[in-house]
């Protein structure tokens, strides 16, 4: 008989599971208590921390730092505005499609990006970003280089608007927003579970051998190379769906909007990096700095985004594990632990 | 139609962006050190040569030697100070930092010179050109290939027969023996990120005489060294002129075609040959 | 009389793991020391701490009463104290003439770099190690001429890529190029693993030639016969400690294999 069990949990990870189920019941009640402002924000920050999320899988666990997911973001929201557009599908139903044109052109984008390396992969990424942003500004059926809007009539004859509507008793434009929020809601809550159940399994194991030591991880028989397809597929689509979303509920769509490397990549690698990378609480400290700065310095403009900048750059030279790094460091708290530890029997003596 | 004519500005815009690259390309290969601000830093560059020339009034060319011991300095102290502090086994301290860095950059740049496009004025030169048989060449874009050709030709004596170069490509093999003899590898590095902004330095002089630029244009510059470092091959600089004239070709064939395929027109020559020879055309050395 | 470089409690680790635990040895002027031990025995380390690759503290490593434990490896190899490092470690980007010149890029003084870190340093109140370089001037008997007649071979392949040679001539531009920077201490480690017998004998009788030119030198070999050979005086390590310390002509072959292996003989 074993006296020993593997575990991952602990107990915080515990007591953050309930608190985690009790915060989730509260937001997806939220929309029956505040107002339409505040259902915009946090949708913001919901979406925000799922590109977050994808982009710490991507950099922070498969060690693939790409500057260019801004790509998967603008080729899912045009996805949909063409399934909308183009085909009339609900818009709902077409979030769906975003993810999986996102992921279906993230096969031929890796064939490309997979023969850079290292940081050469960071400004292949981008490059292929810039690819899609001019290639889709060619596409003059979604507006071309100028943009386009949703078509009014599709996005009013949207699934499950009219029901919000008469069930909270609130306007179109408002129960939209609802809609999409609680859509948000869904893929962020699927995003963080996804994440931290293929980071518990065998495969997840085998995804911090290859970022801790490709060699060591290729000789004791982790294919590597396939890892980080999975890993690049797997963030394609959740940024696909994200992207789609968020253009869903702004309603209006540009190229250089969509492939924005500010709005979608360098923001990210913010909250990623000031949370604290390769750890699932990072980008969730990592968001909600990112928005407190956002809605206090803003309205400055250029100060601000150099200010985040500083921040980031400080942290990254000071405090590479982030704000939560710096947290767990003094606490040993984690909330999401996946790391394996040996539990029950007493440790006697140094060897065994 | 695709003329000589179109060929020969491909192969001059080339120039261009080899200068682009050779910062680049010098910095990699001695600290494996990709630096994603690098674009910005030619940017500024370029203001920097403005605030001269308004300030003091003088000629680009001159304007842009006062600013070369400046670009020197910062050079040496943004290695000194902040990169050395990121190099290390893990690439991502060096890439986030530097991302940090060009987004700073930008928005200093945005702060202190609005978002409007500038341009450094070469007066007659601008326009001057000269007949050489078949084509007439702008003699600025002539003169942006020249430098070029006179930078690689300068940094591969700097590598080869000095002693600032033995200490570069040492420390680019081994940091640790090469420290074992006397070097030190910190400097070494703020040495050669001092040289890769002198190089910046003239880059950033053919940037802004030869079209406009704002405080948003350093991104582009980066890909278009990036994808001539690329096709070349890592560490062959000569490699790197072949690579900017395959982008700059790729652009103004582009561009004739149709004007608003001339950016895409040099991205897709670069997945091309990614796609042919992932190690660019003219690689050097072994499996690195 | 002060010891020309003298060790002193010295500890070193890697990460959490101890790799010395209080290594006291000398070095006199004019003296050869050979250093052996099994694999894993902490000579490497003993060579890496002495030559500030690994760092320790101020006062476990004096030369000439100095203390040098805290500095980096350019300055120790400024102060006079060369290395011809295990695996030989040529840079394959040189050619062989050019690894042996490296050796001797540092010409003595303070040149525009050091000058520039010691502003730097006082700006920021950082350490200025180039202020502790001394006063080796890295001139003397070796220069490109003298490390070719001491290996002619190597003239004839100076301009070949260094790692185009063979294990014997790479160890010999190993040696000569520690010797270009015209060191007071030479520290060479394994200088004969991996070789032939034959190259082996070929390299060690250059080691005559280098003594008279009045430098002192630790060996660090796992040939224990070569190394009562050629030292004045012999360190037997094992586990991170000394275990034995004597002159070849005085000590036991039982007490060498009780220090180099463990058990009682």
């Amino acid at each position: 008989m074993s006296v020993y069990t593997v575990t991952t949990r602990t107990r915080a990870s515990r007591t953050a599971f309930w608190g985690a189920l009790i915060l989730v019941a509260g937001l997806a009640l939220a929309p029956l208590f505040v107002g339409r402002g505040t259902i915009q924000d946090l949708f913001f920050i919901l979406t925000m921390l799922t590109l977050a999320q994808f982009w710490n899988l991507l950099a922070g666990y498969g060690g693939l730092v790409s500057v260019g997911q801004q790509a998967f973001v603008g080729l899912g929201a045009y996805a949909l505005y063409g399934a909308v557009i183009l085909y009339g599908v609900d818009p709902v139903v077409s979030i769906l499609i975003a993810g999986l044109v996102a992921v279906v052109l993230a096969v031929p984008i890796s064939v490309f990006a997979f023969r850079l390396q290292g940081a050469y992969f960071a400004i292949g990424t981008w490059v292929i970003a810039e690819v899609c942003r001019l290639s889709v500004a060619q596409w003059r059926a979604v507006g071309g280089g100028t943009g386009t809007s949703l078509p009014r009539e599709a996005v009013a004859e949207m699934m499950l608007v009219p029901t919000i509507e008469t069930a909270l008793d609130v306007r179109a434009s408002e129960a939209r927003d609802i809609l999409a929020y609680w859509l948000a809601l869904i893929l962020v809550v699927a995003t963080i579970a996804g994440i931290y159940w293929l980071l518990r399994t065998r495969r997840g194991l085998a995804l911090a051998a290859v970022r801790d030591n490709e060699e060591a991880a290729r000789s004791v028989g982790v294919d590597a190379g396939r890892m980080k397809w999975v890993v690049f597929l797997t963030s394609a689509f959740g940024t696909g769906l994200a992207g789609g979303l968020i253009y869903l509920q702004k309603g209006r769509i540009s190229p250089d909007a969509a492939f924005s490397v500010t709005d979608w990549t360098a923001y990210v690698i913010f909250i990623v990096v000031i949370g604290g990378l390769g750890t699932i609480e990072g980008p969730i400290i990592g968001v909600l700095v990112f928005f407190l700065l956002q809605s206090l310095f803003a309205d400055y403009g250029a100060w601000y985004l150099m200010l985040l900048g500083l921040i980031g750059i400080g942290v990254m030279l000071f405090a590479p594990r982030g704000l939560w790094g710096l947290l767990s460091e003094r606490t040993g708290i984690q909330l999401f632990p996946v790391r394996r530890r040996l539990a029950g029997g007493a440790l006697k003596g140094r060897e065994g | 139609m695709i003329g000589l004519d179109t060929l020969v500005q491909g192969v001059l815009l080339g120039g261009l962006y080899a200068l682009f690259a050779a910062g680049l390309s010098l910095v990699f290969g001695i600290m494996r050190l990709v630096n994603l601000a690098h674009g910005d830093l030619i940017v500024f560059g370029a203001y920097l040569i403005l605030v001269v020339v308004s300030v003091l009034g003088v000629n680009p060319f001159l304007a842009a030697l006062v600013a070369a011991p400046v670009m020197f300095a910062l050079g040496w102290l943004l290695q000194k100070v902040v990169l050395n502090r990121t190099l290390g086994d893990d690439i991502l301290p060096p890439l986030l930092v530097t991302f940090g860095l060009s987004v700073v950059i930008q928005n200093a740049l945005l702060e202190s010179f609005s978002a409007d496009s500038q341009r450094i004025s070469m007066g007659a030169l601008e326009t001057a050109s000269v007949d050489l048989g078949p084509v007439t060449v702008g003699v600025l874009p002539l003169i942006t290939f020249a430098s070029a050709v006179l930078v690689i030709v300068g940094l591969n004596q700097l590598f080869y027969r000095t002693a600032i170069g033995r200490a570069f490509r040492a420390t680019s093999d081994d940091q640790v023996t090469a420290s074992l003899m006397g070097i030190r590898p910190d400097r070494v590095f703020a040495t050669a990120t001092a040289v890769a902004m002198l190089v910046v330095t003239i880059a950033a002089l053919y940037l802004g005489t030869r079209a406009n630029f704002d405080p948003s244009a350093g991104p582009a510059r980066l890909i278009y060294a990036f994808e001539a470092v690329i096709i070349g091959g890592l560490g062959s600089l000569w490699g790197t002129l072949a690579g900017g004239i395959i982008i700059g070709v790729a652009q103004t064939v582009g561009a004739a075609i149709n004007p608003e395929w001339q950016i895409l027109a040099g991205h897709i020559a670069f997945l091309l040959v990614l796609l042919v020879k992932p190690r660019g055309l003219f690689p050097q050395g072994g499996g690195r | 009389m002060t010891a020309l470089l003298e060790t002193r409690g010295l500890t070193a680790f890697y990460g959490d793991f101890q790799a010395l635990f209080g290594v006291d040895i000398t070095l006199a002027r004019g003296e050869t020391v050979a250093i052996i031990g099994a694999n894993g025995a902490g000579k490497t380390t003993l060579m890496r701490a002495i030559t500030g690759v690994l760092r320790s503290a101020r006062d476990q490593i004096l030369h000439a009463g100095t203390g040098i434990g805290h500095l980096p490896a350019d300055t120790i190899m400024k102060r006079g104290i060369a290395m011809v490092p295990e695996g030989r470690r040529l840079f394959p980007s040189l050619t062989v003439e050019e690894n042996l010149l490296i050796g001797a890029q540092h010409k003595g003084g303070r040149d525009l770099g050091d000058r520039i870190d010691s502003l730097f340093a006082r700006l920021t109140g950082g350490p200025d190690p180039a202020a502790m370089a001394g006063d080796h001037d890295g001139s003397g008997h070796w220069s490109l001429e003298t490390v070719y007649d001491l290996f002619p071979i190597l003239r004839e392949r100076r301009r070949s890529p260094g790692t185009a040679l063979s294990g014997g001539q790479q160890q010999m531009v190993a040696i000569g190029r520690a010797l270009m920077s015209n060191p007071d201490i030479l520290l060479c480690d394994e200088i004969s693993l991996g070789l032939a017998p034959v190259v082996i004998r070929d390299i060690y009788a250059a080691l005559p030639r280098i003594r008279e030119t009045g430098a002192s030198v630790i060996i660090v070999e796992q040939d224990i016969g070569q190394a009562l050979a050629v030292a004045d005086r012999v360190y037997c390590m094992m586990e991170g400690r000394v275990t034995l310390e004597g002159r070849p002509d005085t000590i036991s072959r039982d007490d060498i294999h009780a220090a180099y292996f463990g058990a009682a003989a």
